[in-house]
């Protein structure tokens, strides 16, 4: 299937984001792990690895707005509500189970990962509910 | 949505590929179309009808007509 100029322009932005993210994540790692970081950047230092990974947010949101594929489009709205929906739900469930000390905890920013991951199996559901042949 | 899209663009010999580049869409998109799992919107479907010089209502089946002759 032919891909859009805004799709190759997303990966673009994903690809750059995501070399940005690693390179964010090692610093901050290093600078903590050998104590590098003053005691007054050390929450602009950790906060640095999220940054890249709301721009991949942002990035998506762009991509919604430059698709001219209306029905391409929809798919990948349809993507990000099963993922969201995924997300929220498994967030609110382990959330009550870590209230009442069932699960151990978990740290917040997997929701993230999650919400990714979401997104995969958002294209199966389309494949499966619409056939499209969105990479699943 | 019922439509008539696939024969009409049968009749020019037009692979979904061909109408999909005068559409400026994707092929998926004809093919969603065509097969009634995806209605287009307003401007497409202005778009559609105009590539064939058709009214709208020549391609597109109206849902509550098709649905009150059903019945």
């Amino acid at each position: 299937m032919a891909r859009s100029t805004a799709w190759k322009r997303y990966n673009w932005r994903v690809v750059w984001l995501s070399l940005i993210y690693a390179a964010f994540l090692i610093a901050a790692v290093y600078g903590f792990k050998h104590a590098m970081i003053p005691a007054a950047f050390k929450y602009l230092v950790a906060v640095l690895p999220a940054l890249p990974i709301i721009g991949i947010f942002g990035a998506m949101g762009r991509y919604l707005v430059e698709e001219q594929d209306e029905y391409v489009r929809m798919l990948m709205v349809r993507q990000t509500l099963w993922a969201s929906a995924i997300t929220l739900s498994l967030a609110t469930i382990w959330g009550f189970l870590e209230s009442f000390e069932l699960v151990s905890h978990i740290d917040a920013y997997y929701v993230s990962v999650v919400w990714f991951g979401g997104l995969g199996l958002g294209a199966c559901i389309n494949r499966v509910m619409l056939g499209s042949p969105a990479a699943c | 949505m019922d439509n008539r899209l696939r024969l009409l663009r049968a009749e020019r010999g037009w692979s979904q590929q061909d109408l999909a580049e005068r559409l400026e869409v994707s092929r998926q998109s004809v093919n969603a179309i065509e097969t009634g799992k995806y209605d287009p919107s307003l401007p497409l479907a202005f778009r559609i009808a105009e590539l064939f010089d058709r009214p709208i209502e020549d391609i597109f089946v109206s849902p509550s007509r098709h649905s009150s002759k059903a019945i």
